[in-house]
């Protein structure tokens, strides 16, 4: 096989190498769509996680603005310290309120902002005040069984 | 008691023979590392080995990549919509490719495919004497035969196991939304909600790199160490593929478990 040709195989082979992986990166992965770049992180005081995990989303109004970037436990005041970093496109009132909700029924968990009315922003190092925690099933499930053993004494 | 003995001595010897072979294999690979610089100042001599290893396996990646995509369509939907939830089948096709498949199949098939020509052809060629022929013309047989072989292994690897992802992805759409009939924009919008270009395609790609080196090193050391037999030839060239293949299938789980750990 003359060389021009072998180069010309070789160079078809990594084109479409080059191809596939772009093509893995722009319509298989997320490279395109809802890439966040450049982002400020706040943190946020939670009693109870649930199954929050590094990497989960932040939405607000159901559209994914940042990502949890790492939960830690305080042992000062026994609650979870979870650092959220948020896009810097997106800026949200100090009074924001910070919930955790699940996605489905038994979807991934994620924080729900709900933006407040205060004129200052979240810049930076700050820290969100309203929180709430995320819902533990048992928990609902024995509240449940109390308020009903409760009504039938009654 | 002269069985028992033999019996330990037995053990003994197939597991120094085991160690020292290792020993050569590590030896073989510096080896190969510290004089692959003629496999880049000649390039050629590169190109040509990814022609015969990369391009000559395309055929067999893009077949086989498109029925494992199929396969994976076709068993994730009857799974997924038990559930009600069959538009994430280009979720749970696209990460068993990227994460998995892609590079562990690729990895297995360029064992078989390139792996044993690779072996065969070392192996009779130090059978023939011609790697000894070319010591004696002082080139250096590791910078000459063996590194470019094994750059191009390497180089050609990542190539491969990317083409097997996409092609497998393709495979898996073309069962899913127009055979079965699913819903394109959800299989699209949440395959690109799920995938993430660090975290997993990146991830596929290291790891398809790691098996290249492993893949590529364990066929030319076999070759290299081959009696120089027919019978040592063939032998060395079946335990190319079970060697490489015991060798992914063990770095996967290493790997992968290094990767979402960390």
């Amino acid at each position: 096989m003359d060389k021009i040709k072998l180069d010309a195989w070789v160079g078809i082979f990594v084109a479409i190498g080059v191809i596939s992986l772009l093509g893995l990166a722009m319509k298989v992965g997320n490279l395109t769509s809802n890439d966040i770049r450049e982002t400020y992180s706040v943190i946020a005081h939670f009693e109870n996680i649930g199954g929050l995990k590094p990497r989960a989303p932040i939405k607000a109004a159901g559209v994914v603005v940042g990502r949890v970037k790492s939960v830690v436990f305080d042992t000062k005041a026994y609650h979870a310290i979870v650092k959220i970093d948020i896009d810097k496109r997106y800026v949200f009132p100090k009074d924001t309120f910070a919930n955790i909700y699940t996605a489905g029924l038994l979807g991934e968990q994620y924080i729900g902002l709900e933006a407040g009315g205060d004129m200052s922003n979240l810049a930076e190092g700050d820290r969100i005040t309203q929180t709430q925690d995320a819902v533990v099933l048992e928990k609902l499930i024995s509240q449940f069984l109390y308020s009903k053993a409760s009504e039938e004494e009654e | 008691m002269k069985s028992l003995t033999n019996f330990f001595e037995k053990i003994g010897y197939s597991v120094t023979r085991r160690i020292q072979r290792l020993g050569t294999a590590a030896r073989l690979f510096f080896l190969i590392l510290i004089s692959s610089g003629e496999s880049f100042k000649r390039f050629h001599l590169t190109m040509k080995e990814i022609y015969f290893t990369g391009v000559m396996s395309l055929v067999i990646i893009i077949v086989s990549a498109f029925f494992v995509g199929m396969v994976l369509g076709l068993q994730g939907y009857y799974t997924l919509q038990k559930y009600g939830s069959s538009e994430a089948i280009g979720v749970l096709v696209a990460l068993a490719l990227v994460r998995e498949l892609g590079p562990v199949v690729t990895a297995l098939l360029f064992a078989g495919r390139a792996g044993t020509a690779i072996t065969a052809e070392i192996g009779l060629m130090k059978a023939t004497e011609q790697l000894s022929a070319m010591e004696m013309m002082a080139v250096n047989p590791v910078g000459r035969i063996i590194a470019p072989r094994f750059w191009a292994g390497v180089i050609a690897m990542p190539i491969l196991a990317s083409i097997f992802s996409m092609v497998g992805i393709l495979g898996g759409y073309v069962v899913a939304v127009i055979v079965i009939g699913v819903d394109e924009g959800a299989f699209w919008s949440q395959m690109q909600a799920n995938v993430d270009f660090r975290y997993d395609i990146v991830n596929g790609v290291i790891k398809s790199l790691v098996f290249g080196v492993a893949c590529t090193t364990i066929a030319l050391f076999e070759g290299f160490d081959a009696p120089p037999t027919a019978e040592g030839v063939s032998r060395a060239t079946t335990r190319t593929v079970v060697t490489s293949s015991l060798v992914i299938l063990g770095l996967d789980f290493v790997l992968t478990s290094f990767m979402l750990g960390g």
